[in-house]
């Protein structure tokens, strides 16, 4: 494959077979590595289309400063975009999120002020949104509300899955922003009627969900209840031993996010093998595992690792 | 019936500070209801007349009941429910 550019290289991820984890030949799990993009991340996709959008509605010009909440990955990407565009990043992450992370923003050229660990996320938009309101020559693509964090995966990654998968039977996905589940979640459904869409989000640490009071909760814009039919809230203790469960059974080197959305891609196919159905089931590899090595996730013992990660923003 | 509730951060003023507290309910309405009759004014904190609160997520063993029969979901002894505030990710 040739592309003109790095950023060309964006999406078309492959999609592989998990013979050894799928629990039969009538029951089947379906890998969607992508980690395979540029920075590594499925956020490859979303990051260059906002900023492809800003700049096709003219909200982006040249030499602006682009500013996003993130907890990394999608700061990550627009860090390689905005670097390879001619455009300044300016990312609001959590102080607890891995070192790797800070480290490839730098590499990239983005500049980082971090937000307090308390509230994870939901404190970093807070803090985003501040910032953008006290200096409005910042661009804040907001990937939470953003349209064509959506757009991408309806045409990129949906697309992609129901091409190489025709028989898909279901999609099991992360809930971060929302933007990948609702965007391919929302194709595959038009296009493949009875097709089950599942959200796998992360169950952090306490410290994550320390708000003040109930009302600083968070759901992003794009979410739409109506794409999803089951969502499943997955422990850290789950995640982490699937993430070690993919790599020493199929090979794949995957986040802490991945593993947190394999547990429930096995649990459904469980289910499904015991009933004597069949099924398709397709599952997003958001990224791979390098950013949380230094978490000690993948070697050592499990309580080490899950001590390590205990309090961290994994996925 | 014996139903184990988790209990987040920002609810536990209602617990005495209890993490894992029991309640007893064959659906999640009757679990909230029970929570409420041991631990007054945590119910109006989950729901209001609409139902579940919107940042207010309630898992029955790691599923979101709100794509299962909501409040009206059945729940049986042993089962686990977690109770969640919405938080961004991303």
């Amino acid at each position: 494959m040739r592309f003109d550019s790095l950023l060309d290289s964006v999406g078309n991820t492959p999609l592989v077979g998990l013979p050894h984890l799928s629990p039969s030949g009538q029951v089947r799990l379906w890998a969607k590595l992508e980690d395979r993009n540029p920075t590594g991340s499925i956020k490859d996709r979303a990051a260059l289309a906002m900023i492809e959008a800003a700049e096709a509605d003219g909200t982006l010009t040249r030499g602006a400063t682009i500013l996003e909440p993130t907890s990394g990955n999608t700061g990550i990407s627009l860090a390689m975009a905005a670097h390879i565009k001619g455009y300044s990043l300016l990312c609001v992450m959590p102080e607890n999120t891995s070192a790797e992370r800070t480290q490839l923003l730098k590499m990239w050229g983005a500049d980082i002020v971090y937000s307090a660990a308390a509230g994870g996320s939901n404190e970093a938009v807070r803090v985003a949104q501040q910032m953008a309101a006290d200096r409005p020559d910042l661009v804040m693509l907001y990937q939470y509300g953003n349209p064509a964090n959506v757009a991408a995966h309806y045409r990129g990654t949906g697309p992609e899955l129901l091409a190489d998968l025709p028989t898909i039977t279901h999609f099991v996905a992360g809930l971060g922003t929302t933007g990948t589940i609702m965007g391919a979640g929302r194709y595959l459904r038009e296009h493949r009627p009875g097709i089950e869409i599942v959200a796998a989000e992360p169950r952090y640490g306490e410290l994550v969900y320390g708000l003040r009071n109930l009302d600083e909760g968070f759901v992003p814009e794009l979410y739409d209840p109506s794409v999803l039919t089951r969502r499943f809230s997955v422990g850290l203790e789950d995640a982490v031993r699937r993430t070690r469960q993919l790599v020493s059974e199929e090979g794949i080197f995957a986040g802490i996010s991945t593993g947190a959305i394999l547990h429930a891609a096995l649990g459904i196919a469980s289910a499904i093998e015991s009933s004597g159905g069949t099924a398709d089931i397709a599952f997003i590899v958001c990224d791979g595992g390098w950013k949380y090595l230094s978490t000690g996730a993948y070697g050592g013992s499990f309580e080490d690792a899950i001590a390590g990660l205990e309090g961290q923003l994994w996925a | 019936m014996s139903i184990e509730v988790r209990i987040p951060t920002i609810l536990r003023t209602y617990t005495a500070n209890e993490k894992v507290v029991e309640a007893a309910g064959s659906t999640i309405a009757e679990v909230v209801a029970d929570l409420e009759a041991n631990y007054p004014g945590i119910g109006d904190r989950l729901t209001d007349d609409k139902g579940l609160r919107r940042f207010v997520n309630v898992y029955l063993n790691d599923e979101d009941v709100r794509f299962l029969d909501g409040l009206d979901t059945a729940v049986a002894d042993g089962d686990s429910v977690t109770i969640l505030p919405a938080v961004a990710g991303g």
